[in-house]
C-alpha cells in the first residue's frame, strides 16, 4: 500500500458498482426494523435502532433517483459524518479495495448531475468502473431537486 | 442508641474514607508527610475514641496500625508496598468492626491476632530488611497475606460504604421529591399570584409578591440541586480500588482525575458507579502492560489511567483512558469471525474504528487469560448496555501501543419523558402526556362522538366546542385514503392543552403509556417541526415523538389558519362567549345562540320528521322531541337533510331546525335588549354583522306547552321581597342579561366572573341574601363554590341556586350535594326569578 492509496467499501445498489471511503464508514449492519417517519424527504427510509442508537436511514435508491428494490435481503453502511450516524440503505456491500491515486479518474463530464453531485470521481478496475459517493453530499445538499430532475 | 456511640461512628466512617485515599497517595509519594500525618491522626484518633467508650477488639488493632504508622512517620521504616496494604487490611477491618456496632452496638466476635501480628511484624522488621524489599517489587507484594485468607475475615459482615457523614443528613428520595412536588405547586401559586399583581391594582401587594417570588425562585432552584451531587461519588472507591488491582496484577499504575466537582443527578450517579468501576479495572488489567512490557517498549514503567469529567450543555462527557497498548484489532478480528458476529467478508471490510467497538459485543474480551480482575464474561457488552439504559453513549478510540480511550456521554439526570403511544394506521407514535390534558374516547358505544361544523370536525366536551384534528391528516396529507394507508379508525380523541393551544387530536389506538428517554432527531430530520425527538422503546424499536405545537402550526398552515389560536376557538377568552351562529326561517339576520346551552346538533333526515298535534316532532336517540322552527309558521322539507340543534333542560327537549350553522365564533357580546320577538332575546353585534341571540327558554316553553305550569304562573310581583343578589358567572353574556333582568325585578345585583373573585368579597365582609352561581367554570367550578360557601364564613347560611346548562338529574343531585338549595336551567328567566322569590321568602321565614 503506497503512502498516497486509501481503501473504500465497494457497494453495489441496482447494478452498478459504488464505492465510500472506510473512513467515514463506522459500521456495516444487515438491515434491521425501520421505524417510518412521515414527512420527512422521500429518500430517508426512516430511523432505526443501532445498538441502542438512533440512526436515519437513507434509502440510497431513492435518493439517487433509482427504481426501488422489492423484497430484497438489505444491507446498512453506517456512515459517521459530524458525530452524527446515518445508514445507507445498499443492495450488498463487497469489499475492502486498497485504491491508488493512478487508479482514480474524474467524473466524465456526461455523468448526469444529481450523480455528479454526490461523486468523489471514478475507480478504475480490471473488471468494472466504481463511483466513489461522496457521505457528506449525499446526506445535505437539495436532493429533492436532484431527484425531479432525474425522474 | 447510644449518642455517644453514633457520633462515634458516623465521625470513623469519615475518617476511614479519607484515610484510604490518603494511604494511596502516600504510597505514590512516600514524601507526602502530610498525608502520613493526616493517616497517623486518623488512625490515632479512632485508637483513642475506642479506649475511651470501651471497644477493646478495635483498640487493640487501631493500635498496632498506628504504631506502625508511627514508625514510619519517624522514618524508622520506610513505607512500601507491604505496609501500605497491611495498613488498608487494618482499615478494612475497623470497618467491619464499627459496621457490626452499628448494628448490634456492641463489637462483633472475631479473632484479629493473624492482622495484629502482620502490623507488628512489618513494624519490627530494621530498615535493611525495609530497603531489600524495597528494591523488590514482586516480593513487596508477597507477605502480605491478600486479607481473604485471613481467618475471621469471613466472619465479619461487610463493610458499609458510608461516606460524607458531618456536614451532611441522609434524606430519603422520597421526601425530594415530594418537596419538588410542593415547590413546583408553589411555583404554579407564584404565577397566579404574579398575574394577579399585573392586573390589580394592588401596590400595596406588589413589594410582598416581588419578594415571595424571588424566593420560591431560589428554593425551586435549591431544591433541584439537592439531587445533584459531584461525580466523586463515584469516584472515591477507584483509588483504593486501582491500588488494589496494582499489587494484584504486579503492575504500577498511576490513577489521575480531574473535574470531580462535576454535579449529576444523584440516581444518574449510581448508576454510573458499576460501569465506570468495570471500566477502570478494564484499563488496569487489558489496557496497561506489565512494567517489564512497558520498558521494553521505551515506556515509563509506571501506566496511567486518567479519568476526567466535564459538564457540556444538558450533557456529562466522561473521558477515561490510559497510555497501555492499545486494543489488539486483530484478534477482535478473529474473534469476531470465529464467533460469527462478522463473517469473514465483513470482518475484512471492516476498519479500525469498527474493529474497536466490537469490544462492546458480548463475548469479545481481549484478555489473553482470564484474570481474576476481568475478563469473566462481564465485559464491555455490560458497560455498553447500561450506558445506553440511562441514555448515553460510549464510544472509543485506540492507538496501537500508545493506548485507549473511552469517551461516555451522559445525560446530567434521566431525561425520562412518559409519553402515550398512539397507532395511526399501523404506525406508532409518542405523544408526550404532559400535552395531553384528557382523552376521550369516540369510538363506537362511547358517549362522545365526533361531530362536523361546516365539514370541520368538532367534538362536544362539557358544553364547549373542541376543534379538532386528525393525526392521519397531520401525518399523511389529505390524501391519507388514497395512499395505502387504511381509513382510520378514529378511536381516540386527545385533547392537547400545551403552550396556549387547545384542540383535539384524533387517532386511531391508544396503545400505552411509556416512559421514553428522549433523544434529539438527527440533522437530516431537524427542519420537520412535527417531532421534538425520538426514543427507543422497550421493544427496541425507534418510535417518533410528535411535538404537538409543532403539529398544530403545521396543520394551520395546510387550512390557512390555525386551528387552535383563531378567533373560531370554542375555548373563550376571558370577557368572551363560544356563540354558535346559525341561520333559519326567511331571516337574512343570522341568528346565534350561546354554544354552552346547545345540548347537540343533529343532521337529520327530513323524512323522519313527523307531524303530531299541531306541529312536527322527530325521533331522537329514542325519544320524541318536538321539531320547531324560528318564526311559528315553519314548516319541514319533504325531502333531504335537515339540521337541528337540541336544547334540554331539567323536564323538556326541544329541536330547533335550522337551515345552516355559519361557524362558532368567540365573541364579547353585548346585548341590545329590544326584540319585541318573544323568541328572541335581542341583538348583538357577533363577528360584525347584527345577530340576532334566541331565547331557549322561550323555544322550550312553547312546544311543551306549560305556560299554565304552577310555578309559572305563581311567578311573584317583581320586587316584592328587596334582595341582594350576587350573581357569579364566568360568562359576561349571561351576566350582563341576568343583572338587567334581576335590576328590574327590583334586586340589587352585585356580579363576580369567577369563584375566587366572590370569595374574595365574602372575605371584605360583603353582605348578600342569595347567591345564583354557574356551575360550569374554569378553574374552580360552582360545585366547589358552594362547598366552600357552605364550609363556614359568613355566608353559610345564605341560599344558593345553582345556574347551569347542565340539567340532568345527576346534576342535579351533585348540585344539592355540594350545597346548592335549588337548581334552574341557566336560560329559564322565567323560571329564574320563581325560584328566586320563592328562595327569598323561604329565608325570610
Amino acid at each position: 500500500m503506497t503512502h498516497s492509496a486509501t481503501q473504500i467499501v465497494t457497494l453495489s445498489l441496482a447494478g452498478r458498482a459504488l464505492g465510500i471511503d472506510v473512513m467515514q464508514v463506522q459500521d456495516v449492519i444487515r438491515l434491521g426494523t425501520v421505524t417510518p417517519v412521515p414527512r420527512a424527504a422521500p429518500w430517508i427510509a426512516g430511523v432505526m435502532n443501532l445498538r441502542g442508537h438512533i440512526v436515519t436511514a437513507i434509502d440510497l435508491r431513492a435518493r439517487l433517483g433509482l427504481p426501488p428494490t422489492i423484497g430484497e435481503r438489505s444491507m446498512c453502511v453506517v456512515v459517521s459524518l459530524d458525530g452524527e450516524a446515518h445508514g445507507l440503505i445498499v443492495d450488498a456491500v463487497g469489499e475492502v479495495l486498497a485504491v491508488s491515486e493512478a487508479d482514480r479518474e474524474p467524473d466524465p463530464p456526461t455523468l448526469p448531475a444529481h450523480w455528479r453531485a454526490v461523486s468523489r470521481g471514478i475507480v478504475r478496475r480490471e473488471e468494472d468502473l466504481i463511483l466513489e459517493l461522496d457521505a457528506a453530499a449525499l446526506l445535505s445538499g437539495c436532493p429533492d431537486a436532484q431527484i425531479v430532475a432525474a425522474a | 442508641m447510644d449518642e455517644l456511640l453514633q457520633e462515634f461512628l458516623n465521625e470513623t466512617a469519615e475518617n476511614l474514607e479519607t484515610a484510604d485515599n490518603e494511604l494511596v497517595k502516600f504510597e505514590r509519594d512516600p514524601d507526602d508527610m502530610e498525608a502520613l500525618a493526616t493517616i497517623f491522626r486518623l488512625v490515632h484518633t479512632v485508637k483513642g475514641s475506642c479506649g475511651f467508650i470501651g471497644l477493646p477488639r478495635l483498640e487493640r488493632v487501631a493500635h498496632a496500625a498506628e504504631t506502625l504508622l508511627g514508625k514510619v512517620r519517624d522514618g524508622e521504616i520506610v513505607v512500601d508496598a507491604a505496609i501500605v496494604t497491611a495498613t488498608l487490611d487494618a482499615i478494612d477491618r475497623v470497618r467491619s468492626i464499627t459496621a457490626g456496632l452499628a448494628q448490634t452496638e456492641t463489637e462483633p466476635e472475631g479473632d484479629d491476632t493473624a492482622l495484629i501480628e502482620r502490623l507488628e511484624g512489618l513494624a519490627a522488621e530494621d530498615r535493611a530488611a525495609q530497603d531489600d524489599k524495597a528494591g523488590n517489587g514482586s516480593a513487596a507484594c508477597a507477605p502480605p497475606e491478600p486479607a481473604s485468607t485471613d481467618p475471621s475475615e469471613d466472619q465479619d459482615p461487610p463493610a458499609l460504604g458510608r461516606s460524607g457523614a458531618a456536614q451532611t443528613i441522609r434524606v430519603s428520595v422520597d421526601l425530594l421529591e415530594e418537596l419538588m412536588t410542593s415547590v413546583s405547586e408553589l411555583v404554579l401559586t407564584r404565577n397566579q399570584l404574579m398575574q394577579e399583581r399585573r392586573r390589580e391594582d394592588a401596590a400595596d401587594l406588589a413589594l410582598p409578591i416581588d419578594r415571595l417570588s424571588a424566593q420560591i425562585g431560589r428554593l425551586q432552584e435549591s431544591v433541584m440541586r439537592t439531587r445533584m451531587q459531584p461525580i466523586s461519588g463515584a469516584w472515591n472507591i477507584l483509588p483504593r480500588m486501582v491500588r488494589t488491582l496494582a499489587v494484584d496484577l504486579g503492575k504500577r499504575i498511576d490513577l489521575v482525575m480531574e473535574g470531580g466537582d462535576t454535579e449529576l443527578d444523584r440516581q444518574m450517579l449510581e448508576l454510573i458507579k458499576d460501569p465506570l468501576a468495570h471500566m477502570v479495572r478494564n484499563s488496569a488489567d487489558h489496557g496497561l502492560e506489565a512494567p517489564a512490557e512497558r520498558a521494553a517498549a521505551g515506556k515509563r514503567e509506571t501506566g496511567t489511567i486518567s479519568l476526567s469529567a466535564t459538564q457540556e450543555g444538558g450533557h456529562i462527557t466522561i473521558t477515561l483512558a490510559d497510555d497501555g497498548r492499545g486494543i489488539n484489532t486483530h484478534r477482535l478480528r478473529e474473534k469476531a469471525v470465529a464467533s460469527g458476529v462478522m463473517t469473514a467478508a465483513e470482518a475484512k471490510a471492516a476498519g479500525e474504528p469498527q474493529l474497536c467497538r466490537l469490544i462492546f459485543h458480548p463475548g469479545m474480551s481481549t484478555a489473553e487469560a482470564v484474570t481474576n480482575v476481568s475478563g469473566r464474561g462481564v465485559g464491555m457488552d455490560v458497560v455498553r448496555a447500561n450506558v445506553e439504559k440511562i441514555g448515553g453513549a460510549i464510544e472509543v478510540d485506540s492507538t496501537p501501543g500508545q493506548g485507549t480511550r473511552f469517551k461516555l456521554r451522559i445525560p446530567l439526570t434521566l431525561a425520562i419523558m412518559p409519553a402515550l403511544i398512539v397507532g395511526v394506521g399501523e404506525a406508532r407514535f409518542a405523544v408526550p402526556q404532559i400535552a395531553v390534558a384528557e382523552l376521550v374516547r369516540t369510538g363506537e358505544g362511547s358517549e362522545h362522538r365526533i361531530e362536523h361544523v361546516a365539514g370541520a370536525p368538532v367534538l362536544r366536551l362539557r358544553g364547549r366546542l373542541l376543534p379538532l384534528a386528525s393525526l392521519s391528516t397531520a401525518l399523511y396529507g389529505d390524501a391519507a385514503e388514497d395512499a395505502e394507508i387504511p381509513p382510520t379508525a378514529a378511536d381516540h380523541v386527545l385533547v392537547i392543552r400545551s403552550a396556549g393551544l387547545h384542540f383535539g387530536i384524533i387517532v386511531d389506538r391508544i396503545y400505552d403509556t411509556e416512559e421514553l428517554v428522549v433523544k434529539p432527531v438527527s440533522r437530516t430530520l431537524s427542519d420537520l417541526p412535527l417531532y421534538s425527538g425520538n426514543a427507543i422503546l422497550g421493544d427496541g424499536n425507534v418510535i417518533m415523538i410528535l411535538d404537538m405545537n409543532g403539529i398544530a402550526a403545521d396543520l394551520a398552515d395546510v387550512a390557512g389558519e390555525d386551528p387552535a389560536n383563531d378567533d373560531k376557538a370554542a375555548a373563550p377568552e376571558d370577557g368572551r362567549d363560544a356563540m354558535l351562529v346559525f341561520r333559519a326561517g326567511r331571516d337574512v339576520q343570522p341568528f346565534a345562540v350561546p354554544l354552552s346551552l346547545v345540548t347537540r346538533i343533529e343532521d337529520l333526515d327530513a323524512a323522519a320528521v313527523e307531524r303530531a298535534g299541531g306541529g312536527y316532532v322527530v325521533q331522537l336517540r329514542e325519544r320524541l322531541v318536538p321539531l320547531v322552527g324560528m318564526d311559528e309558521a315553519w314548516s319541514p322539507a319533504e325531502t333531504g337533510r335537515q339540521i337541528a340543534l337540541v336544547f334540554s333542560d331539567l323536564h323538556d327537549t326541544v329541536a330547533l331546525a335550522v337551515d345552516e350553522v355559519v361557524d362558532i365564533v368567540d365573541a364579547a357580546v353585548s346585548l341590545e335588549i329590544s326584540s319585541s320577538d318573544p323568541a328572541r332575546l335581542g341583538t348583538a353585534i357577533i363577528a360584525g354583522k347584527a345577530t340576532d341571540l334566541i331565547d331557549v327558554a322561550y323555544l322550550l316553553r312553547r312546544r311543551s306547552d306549560r305556560e299554565g305550569d304552577m310555578l309559572y304562573s305563581a311567578r311573584p310581583t317583581p320586587g316584592s321581597i328587596k334582595a341582594d343578589i350576587l350573581v357569579v358567572d364566568d360568562s359576561p353574556f349571561f351576566r350582563n342579561m341576568l343583572k338587567p333582568l334581576l335590576d328590574s325585578a327590583g334586586y340589587t345585583v352585585t356580579t363576580a366572573a369567577g369563584v375566587d373573585e366572590a370569595l374574595a368579597m365574602r372575605e371584605s365582609g360583603k353582605r348578600v341574601d342569595l347567591i345564583l352561581s354557574d356551575i360550569e367554570m374554569p378553574g374552580k367550578s360552582g360545585l366547589d363554590f358552594a362547598r366552600a360557601v357552605r364550609g363556614g364564613g359568613a355566608w353559610a347560611k345564605v341560599p344558593m341556586v345553582a345556574l347551569s346548562s347542565l340539567a340532568g338529574e345527576d346534576d342535579m343531585d351533585a348540585g344539592i350535594a355540594a350545597g346548592f338549595d335549588r337548581y334552574v336551567a341557566k336560560f329559564d328567566r322565567e323560571r329564574l326569578l320563581t325560584l328566586l322569590a320563592t328562595s327569598l321568602k323561604d329565608r325570610a321565614a
